[in-house]
């Protein structure tokens, strides 16, 4: 493997790692919040990334379809919040598990309904299109640049927004205490809501961004929305913090170990069962980073309830 | 004792009485047969998931991995030309029971919404294990030579054959798992679900209580993979897809996790929903979808809790008001 490669897969890994920021950011917030468990936040994420194509297509500009994706994706998530998670704060996990469950059954079958099942394509901006030279020889597209710059710059406005606005204090207060923030006076079931809502559009925003680069269908939600669970559970639930530093990790972890398991496995095995094993490898490797930190840190790397 | 025994289980009694009678009153046919047989073994893994999330008060939503495991230990005996029921069950079992030992020894260690999601992250990792398997036709799957040999026999070959056996083994299952759940070691589960902080104070650890119900879960839910691959002659990574988790924990909340009958209530409803459900439209989703939410937000003691209710309607009806 060359310098060049490593560094394209590495890039890629951040990029990767950005957009499950993005998702898993209004997941940790939920989930740290109102303590409900929503697992149709990936379903989220595929909505955003249909509403950016179809709209793109229809208004026929990547600019206008994301503009208008995210009020559709905010719509969305406040209309489910009205429907269903509001009648969930107060049961167990358990029902909430399976209550979000259905949703995406709902949801899934929704898009194959309107859309179909086969992908749909959405094309990267005009202004964004092309590549720059990384190395000599070596091209990166410039888009998959823009969505590590924008996803970076809106994890920063997001730490503002969370460490240094009033309403990001309730909702730090709401994470670690939310019982003791109602009786404080502050309206608890508009602040959920609101979280919430501004999750979904999180999500939505990553679905958009997410568009031009994968293939848009029914289902693609749902792996995104394990690796999101798999970085706030290793970030620790409700923290902002440990869930950008965990995506990152996971982003890279998830990238490198699918495309690197394969060569460095071929060092002391024979190229076929290497490559087998590679791939397999690779894809569990997550999973097994996540199951050792919790070996350790039971309560995630930035735990926020004491 | 036999009339109380009715009284208080005349619904999974019914049920599993129409099961048995199923061949002989008008659902003898191929069709019909592969349906309840299905319903059957999902209904096994139902009681084998209702053990854990019911008996133990630990909420999996991995279990799928354990059936899947169970279904890929037949595969890899019968690409070994190895299809010797009294080989193929003890090796699907021990292989589930030893993945649940070695994923619970860390899950175990957590505890609400990090077991959850460390479940279903272990059933990840099988899930993409099964996908990479190409000698097991990878994401493909793999389609048996046959079903497996009883003592030598093609004894699963024939449906109604097949019906017994699965419908035998759910009984045994419901059985075994009252036995468990009344002895010493499903009293300190149970007890540990309503309140783990007094059982550690009348110094029991609970680990290795909670450890061993994930395995014997687990083994179950391996025996009942084993049958799935034998319906199906066919297994593929789908089997372990998290989806299936989801839909093992639905079919046990369906049917209410107040007692172990519960499980078998749900798994039938919910099969045969599913299969009434897409003759109805393509799109069965969409509704099926809709009456999952329904049934958690207003079906609280599911559907195992239904007959309490209704006897509890009626005995409001009937009571003069004032009274």
């Amino acid at each position: 493997m060359s310098l060049g490669l490593f560094l394209v897969q590495a890039l890629n890994g951040l990029q990767f790692g950005v957009l499950l920021f993005l998702v898993a950011a209004g997941l940790t917030l939920v989930f740290g919040v109102m303590d409900c468990i929503n697992l149709a936040h990936g379903v989220q994420y595929m909505l955003g990334a249909y509403c950016g194509a179809s709209l793109a297509a229809l208004a026929g500009s990547f600019w206008a379809g994301l503009a208008l994706a995210l009020p559709a994706t905010l719509a969305c998530g406040l209309v489910l919040e009205w429907l269903v998670f509001r009648h969930l704060y107060e049961r167990d996990h358990l029902s909430q598990v399976l209550a979000t469950f259905g949703v995406i059954l709902f949801l899934n079958q929704a898009v194959k309904a309107i859309w179909g099942t086969a992908p749909l394509q959405m094309a990267a901006p005009e202004a964004l299109s092309g590549g720059i030279t990384l190395l000599p020889g070596l091209q990166y597209p410039v888009y998959r640049l823009a969505i590590l710059a924008a996803g970076l710059a809106t994890a920063g406005l997001l730490w503002l927004l969370v460490e240094r606005t009033r309403i990001g204090a309730l909702v730090r207060a709401g994470a670690s205490n939310a019982p003791m923030v109602a009786a404080l006076g502050v309206d608890i079931r508009r602040l959920f809501m609101l979280v919430f809502g501004f999750g979904a559009m999180l999500a939505g925003f990553a679905g958009v961004m997410a568009a031009p680069i994968l293939s848009v269908e029914p289902g693609m939600g749902d792996g995104v929305l394990i690796l999101a669970f798999v970085v706030i559970v290793i970030g620790g639930i409700g923290s902002v913090r440990g869930a950008f530093i965990a995506a990152l990790l996971v982003g890279l972890v998830e990238t490198l170990g699918r495309s690197l398991m394969p060569d460095l496995l071929r060092l002391v095995m024979a190229a076929s069962p290497a490559r087998q094993a590679g791939a397999a490898i690779g894809s569990m490797l997550v999973y097994a980073v996540m199951a050792l930190v919790l070996a350790v840190k039971p309560r995630g790397l930035f735990p926020v309830r004491a | 004792m036999i009339p109380g025994l009715i009284r208080r289980a005349w619904l999974p009694l019914l049920v599993l009485g129409l099961l048995a009678a199923a061949p002989f009153i008008g659902f003898g046919a191929g069709h019909a047969l592969t349906l309840l047989a299905r319903a059957m073994i999902m209904a096994l893994a139902a009681v084998s998931l209702w053990l854990l999330v019911g008996g133990a008060g630990l909420v999996s939503l991995g279990h799928a991995a354990m059936l899947g495991i169970g279904a890929y230990a037949v595969v890899a005996l019968d690409a070994a030309r190895i299809t010797e029921a009294a080989v193929v069950v003890p090796v699907a079992m021990l292989a589930a029971a030893g993945f649940a030992l070695l994923t619970g020894a860390v899950a175990i260690r957590t505890s609400g919404v990090h077991f959850i999601m460390i479940t279903l992250a272990f059933g990840q990792m099988a899930f993409f294990t099964a996908g990479s398997l190409t000698i097991y036709g990878g994401d493909d799957g793999y389609t048996l030579y046959g079903r497996s040999l009883v003592a030598g026999q093609r004894w699963a070959e024939d449906r109604l054959g097949f019906h017994y056996l699965c419908l035998g083994l759910l009984v045994a299952a419901l059985l075994g798992g009252r036995v468990l759940l009344a002895s010493r070691f499903g009293r300190v589960l149970r007890a540990a679900r309503e309140n783990p902080e007094r059982v550690r104070a009348l110094g029991f650890s609970l680990y290795p209580y909670r450890l061993a119900a994930y395995a014997i879960a687990g083994a179950l839910a391996g025996l009942a993979g084993v049958l799935l691959a034998n319906a199906a002659e066919f297994v593929a990574p789908s089997f372990l897809a998290w989806q299936r988790s989801g839909d093992l924990l639905f079919m046990v909340i369906l049917g209410g996790l107040g007692s172990l009958h519960g499980a078998l209530l749900g798994a039938i409803a919910f099969v045969l929903l599913e299969e009434g459900l897409s003759h109805l439209t393509e799109h069965w989703r969409l509704i099926f979808g809709p009456l999952l939410v329904l049934s958690v937000l207003h079906l609280r003691g599911g559907l195992a809790g239904v007959p309490g209710q209704m006897a509890g309607l009626l005995r409001r009806a009937g009571r003069p008001p004032h009274a």
